[in-house]
């Protein structure tokens, strides 16, 4: 971890050590927090790559992960698929979702004057993804049923617990954070991307298809939508049409906090912000938990603009 | 260019039919449901017009859609089936009733707006708002034009401030007190840690009435912890902390749809406390996909049990099953109970149609404290005048995965300790069994 980060961590031990002394409570915190993060660290892969290619904040991404989730509770409930069957559904569904956003709701804006265009009709999509599961699948609570088959792991004797969904969900994570960062240096496609997200106009010149490759930017983050729906709820398993709603603007928040644009970022701010606010609720308040998870982002933003690892905004992700 | 024109068209187009559709009413509505715009009630009223009593417009506010929908819903649902009884049962005195919901999405603002409509309309008197930060904006403007206001499930105390305000359900502070009396009474736990939504009123006023009376209880709050609307997937701290204090028994004053994810991440952590819930818990079973398991030993208060085998809920619940296709939760009773509260105030009152909503307001707030209900959230159910309802808290434990009513008519008299103490003692054999 770099320097910012490695001093909020030591902040936050200090506070144990003087105030609780209780080192067992504490790693169990730090595991929570990791866990929670983790799920704060998937979601904000999505919006930092739409963010570091396409230059808009997609709002809707919250959105789409509910939706992903619904999918996948509607084809194991429903139609009695197997879970990663209905995983694939999802995410095909997912991608397929993101696409027709895109083109229909973005594209057409991508140009306009102003940039705030753009930023509005995600908001208003993000609205319309929710009243849309709101009438079809209703507004009563689903508990969702965790489709991870991982057990969770005992350590220290059984004091100390890590559920299988958090070790699924940093493990989807890492693996998303390299596919990501070797697709883009590696593939064509991907090199496409680091082009448009230059320069537009001159990308287009050298003969990309600046459309396309946006669509297709849409088209994983919403595919990786898909997965993160399904890991937030099998970590958190409650379903509302509103599930995706505040951890897609944590999820924001963490990506700002690792510099948005920069796929690692997301998962480092992702995983500082849960270790904060599980930390803020633990040892601080747990009314406050929230004024301190914001209060750190401003102090860092104040060091560091331009988010934890901000300087790989230069490499356009 | 033009196909992305008629695209754009198209999707703003979806989002108004479906910004509509999200107020409209369920395709499962009664025929004489009251539709959710002011141009379908007149449509009703037309029919109802030969009636020689004339009619009584009575507007209902409550969340229809947003998070809060299911319970804005019920109220619907509740109030409507006892308007078609009360119609086809002759009415009010006579008078056709034709009730008109509109939607608050759960929002002071909008509910004002509501308000405003139901006024335009020519509401008599509110049943209404159905929850608590709504039904205080509409309380305000409700006493200004002095128009009566029954909410059947407003439980925050400033919901009956003024003096043409009364509500079904029980307020914030008693279901505290209650809650506490009734941990205390029946020594289910002498450390006891709570858990609360800071960012809600219902939550937060039933915790500070529920530590007010721990003092004089028999019990110790070792640990209380609080949660926010941003922050509300995640409890392992909030647990930890309960378990680590050393809680027996965890008080958690909120809605159902976060208590199914706290015992759900408490049996994670082979945290097993008793749960005690008040009346947000309700519901908890109605939880798709929700293992009802978890859910053993869970106690709350709730004014409705709609296993009670009582004769009167029967028929509600198979009523209401009828006409909706589920089983009806607190809030709809309420509603059902609020409105015939309505009905007998009126009679008892002697309201007529063409009265003015003052009038009607002034004859009703002088027959409210005279009127009992045998309704079925409560029986001898009556109102003080400052607009708080006299009733007794029902008990209720789930077991088996399913809720049973607490035998416990008389907490205070010695006769009917017995049999509700061996019910807290088997919870907590249970639970030392269990480690």
């Amino acid at each position: 971890m770099k320097n910012p980060s490695g001093r909020t961590y030591a902040a936050e031990g200090n506070e144990k050590y003087t105030g609780w002394g209780n080192s067992m409570s504490f790693i169990s915190y730090f595991i929570n927090g990791i866990s929670l993060g983790s799920v704060y660290a998937i979601i904000a892969l999505g919006y930092t790559m739409v963010y570091g290619i396409a230059k808009m904040l997609n709002f809707a991404h919250g959105d789409v992960i509910m939706i992903g989730a619904y999918v996948v509770m509607a084809s194991v409930s429903g139609a009695g698929l197997p879970p990663f069957a209905a995983l694939l559904v999802s995410v095909v569904f997912c991608t397929v979702l993101g696409i027709v956003i895109e083109s229909v709701a973005y594209r057409p804006l991508l140009n306009a004057a102003s940039s705030l265009a753009v930023l509005i009709t995600a908001i208003g999509v993000s609205y319309l993804l929710q009243n849309i599961a709101l009438l079809i699948f209703g507004a009563n609570t689903i508990s969702f049923a965790s489709i991870v088959p991982v057990p969770a792991l005992a350590l220290a004797g059984g004091a100390l617990t890590v559920t299988g969904e958090a070790i699924v969900t940093i493990a989807c994570c890492i693996v998303i954070m390299i596919g990501l960062t070797l697709f883009i240096r590696k593939s064509k496609a991907g090199q496409a991307m680091l082009a448009v997200s230059e320069d537009k106009g001159a990308a287009q010149l050298m003969g990309i298809n600046v459309n396309g490759t946006i669509a297709l930017t849409f088209a994983i983050g919403s595919a990786l939508a898909a997965v993160a729906g399904v890991l937030l709820c099998s970590a958190y398993p409650t379903l509302t049409p509103y599930t995706g709603a505040m951890p897609g603007i944590k999820a924001f928040v963490a990506a700002v906090f690792g510099g948005i644009g920069s796929i690692p970022g997301a998962l480092i701010g992702g995983i500082l912000l849960g270790v904060i606010e599980i930390f803020g609720k633990a040892y601080i308040s747990s009314q406050m938990a929230d004024a301190i998870v914001f209060g750190v982002l401003i102090v860092i933003l104040l060091v560091k603009p331009a988010g934890i690892l901000g300087k790989n905004i230069q490499e356009k992700v | 260019m033009k196909l992305k024109k008629a695209l754009c068209v198209a999707l703003t187009a979806a989002l108004a039919v479906t910004a509509f559709a999200g107020c409209g009413s369920k395709p499962s509505d009664q025929e004489n449901a009251g539709g959710s715009s002011p141009d379908a009630a007149a449509g009703t009223e037309a029919s109802g017009a030969d009636t020689a009593g004339g009619t009584i417009k009575i507007g209902g506010i409550g969340p229809l859609t947003g998070g809060a929908a299911v319970y804005g819903i019920a109220v619907k649902n509740g109030a409507e089936l006892a308007v078609k009884e009360i119609n086809e049962a002759g009415g009010i005195g006579g008078m056709q009733v034709e009730i008109n919901y509109q939607d608050d999405e759960h929002d002071a603002e909008k509910a004002v707006n509501a308000y405003n409509t139901l006024k335009d309309w020519g509401a008599q008197a509110i049943l209404g708002a159905v929850t608590s930060a709504p039904c205080v904006a509409v309380g305000g403007v409700a006493q200004e034009d002095n128009i009566f206001m029954l909410t059947p499930s407003g439980t925050a105390v400033d919901c009956v401030k003024y003096d043409n305000a009364f509500r079904v359900c029980f307020s914030d502070p008693m279901q505290g007190v209650e809650s506490a009396k009734y941990i205390g009474d029946h020594g289910l736990a002498t450390k006891v840690a709570a858990i609360y939504d800071s960012s809600d009123v219902y939550s937060t006023g039933i915790y500070q009435a529920f530590a007010q009376e721990a003092e004089n209880q028999d019990f110790e709050i070792v640990a209380a912890e609080a949660f926010t609307a941003e922050s509300k997937s995640d409890f392992s701290v909030q647990l930890q902390k309960a378990k680590d204090a050393g809680a027996e028994l965890v008080f958690l004053p909120f809605y159902y749809s976060e208590a199914s994810l706290v015992l759900k991440q408490a049996a994670g952590m082979d945290y097993k406390p008793t749960f005690f819930g008040c009346d947000g818990m309700d519901g908890i079973l109605a939880v798709q996909g929700f293992d009802a398991a978890l859910a053993d030993n869970l106690i709350f208060l709730s004014p409705f049990t709609p296993t009670s085998d009582d004769p009167a809920i029967q028929k509600f619940v198979t009523d209401y099953q009828t006409a909706y296709g589920e089983t009806p939760n607190q809030f709809a009773a309420d509603a059902y109970d609020g409105m015939y509260a309505i009905k007998a105030a009126m009679e008892d009152g002697n309201v007529t149609s063409d009265m003015s909503p003052s009038d009607i307001c002034e004859a009703m707030k002088a027959s409210m404290v005279n009127i009992t209900i045998d309704g079925v959230t409560a029986k001898n159910l009556t109102w003080e005048a400052s607009g708080e309802p006299s009733k007794e808290p029902m008990v209720v434990k789930i077991a088996n995965g399913d809720y049973a009513v607490v035998d416990d008519a008389d907490a205070e008299g010695a006769a009917a300790d017995g049999a509700a103490d061996d019910a807290a003692e088997s919870v907590i054999g249970t639970e030392a069994a269990a480690e």
